[in-house]
């Protein structure tokens, strides 16, 4: 077995130089609530688009989709929803 | 070298869901300033991407993703350190999709003072591949109304041509909810605890964006995230201006103001509507004019509300809906009054 040697000065990243983009980190794992569109209610107003603090509701050219890779479940986009078509349900049953 | 490559989310129509702003040297001309929101869903993507570890409900990233939907083209943004800065940039991540870059907690406005500098150069002698490139600071209220002052009074002053957006949470947030200039009369904090000694901060909150109009600058504006149509031209208004631009944007912070997570927006439109936080902008041409609902409520003086309204939500203010602290709300309230009348007195628009 090799065994690992640590990185010498000339192999580290450049320090203060941040290189890779936040959206490898997901966090859509701080969930403890989910947002769920009712798709038959919506009408396309995208106020959760614009209000989301998170970018996690896309907007495919037809639909709002909410993308559980990013969102947090503040709430936001349920809350300010003009006709309610967003309902906030538990990530985890209770057990 | 790591491959920097954005997740792909299928779209049926207009951009990909999330993209790095990338302008090819010699690019001209302007980005449109849209405001219908299907139009913005479509063809816009806003410059802070998904991933950034502010809190769940904050509403620091809806300012900033907000602010750059109205940005013009080439764009340089500076942050204090502060909330932002901490939870956009953890190392090795970025959240910018845009060109970003890092100073101390006090010398954003000086930072981007010697970006301007440099942008000015680079266009006198030809090296300079655009028409503009614009330079944005993002900095908190402790960046700004306390340590950062002087930096951004000297760049004021000289007259760098820049905006600086102040995302106001009210406190020094990142380090644990410690007063600051910014912090309302009466708020609880971490430094100034509510209990049998005192009823929170002592003090009222500095007037820091009339500070800014006695700099007499180009522009001077407020703002909130709820009035998203408000904020967006503000900030299109603020880049265009030749010289310095001030937009003050009040920030909720959920965990400093012990409100619920989906209520920052909510809690942004209640601020205006009880004249705690009212919207204006100031130019040296015209004066004070008030904006959006604001201006609204001062022809309709009917659709104002009593201060509770913007206290009832947050934990910071809880004692003072006690009934034994019922002085407190009213020497809030009459303080609040006094600062709309005034407000309205300087108004150029205000119906007198
Ligand atoms: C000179 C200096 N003093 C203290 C600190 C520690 N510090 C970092 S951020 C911060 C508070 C920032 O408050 P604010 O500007 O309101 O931003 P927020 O965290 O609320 O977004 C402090 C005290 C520092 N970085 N530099
Ligand atoms: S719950 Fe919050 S993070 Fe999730 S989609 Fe709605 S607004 Fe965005
Ligand atoms: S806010 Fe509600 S109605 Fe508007 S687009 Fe989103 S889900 Fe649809
Ligand atoms: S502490 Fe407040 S301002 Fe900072 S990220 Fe959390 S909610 Fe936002
Ligand atoms: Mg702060």
């Amino acid at each position: 077995m090799v065994e690992e040697r640590l990185r010498g000065w000339r192999e580290l990243p450049l320090g203060a130089v941040t290189y890779r983009l936040s959206t490898d980190y997901k966090t859509g794992d701080w969930r403890a609530l989910k947002p769920v569109v009712n798709l038959n209610k919506c009408v396309k107003c995208m106020l959760c688009w614009i209000y989301c603090p998170d970018m996690a509701v896309i907007w495919d050219g037809e639909k709002i989709v909410i993308n559980y890779d990013y969102c947090k479940g503040c709430g936001i986009c349920a809350q300010e929803c003009p006709v309610k078509a967003i309902d906030m349900v538990p990530e985890y049953e209770e057990r | 070298m790591v491959v920097r490559t954005l997740p792909q989310y299928p779209i049926k129509k207009g951009e990909p869901a999330y993209k790095i702003w990338i302008f090819e040297p010699g690019w001209k001309g302007e980005l449109p300033l849209i405001t219908n929101p299907r139009q913005l869903a479509e063809q816009k993507r806003p410059a802070l991407l998904p991933g950034h570890r502010l809190c769940a409900g904050c509403a620091a990233p809806i300012i900033v993703k907000l602010a750059s939907l109205a940005f013009r083209g080439p764009t340089i943004v500076v942050s204090a350190t502060g909330c932002i800065e901490v939870a956009t940039t953890i190392f090795p991540y970025t959240s910018w999709a845009i060109p970003w870059i890092h100073n101390a907690f006090e010398n954003s406005a000086a930072t981007a003072s010697g970006i301007e500098s440099a942008i000015k150069a680079l266009k006198k002698t030809g090296r300079l591949p655009y028409d503009h490139v614009d330079v944005v600071v993002f900095a908190g209220d402790g960046g700004t109304y306390d340590i950062g002052i002087q930096a951004l009074s000297g760049a004021a002053e000289r007259g760098h041509d820049f905006l600086y957006i102040l995302y106001d949470n009210e406190a020094y947030m990142n380090t644990g909810i410690q007063r600051s200039g910014g912090t309302p009369k009466f708020a609880w904090t971490t430094t100034s605890p509510v209990g049998s000694v005192i009823p929170g901060k002592m003090e009222h909150k500095k007037p820091i964006a009339d500070i800014m109009v006695a700099h007499r600058i180009p522009y001077v504006a407020t703002t909130t995230p709820a009035h998203w149509i408000d904020l967006m031209k503000k900030v299109r208004k603020g880049i265009e201006v030749n010289g310095p631009a001030f937009i003050h944007a009040l920030s909720p912070c959920d965990r400093g103001w012990r409100h619920a997570e989906n209520l920052a927006i909510e809690i942004s439109r209640r601020a205006v509507d009880t004249c705690y936080f009212p919207l204006w902008e100031w130019t040296p041409e015209k004066g004070y004019m008030l904006t959006d609902r604001s201006l609204s409520i001062a022809r309709n003086p009917k659709l104002k509300q009593p201060i509770e309204k913007f206290l009832e939500l947050q934990g910071r203010f809880r004692h003072l809906l006690k009934p034994e602290n019922r002085h407190l709300l009213k020497e809030l309230q009459e303080y609040v009054d006094a600062m709309w009348e005034d407000l309205l007195n300087r108004a150029t628009n205000a119906p007198k």
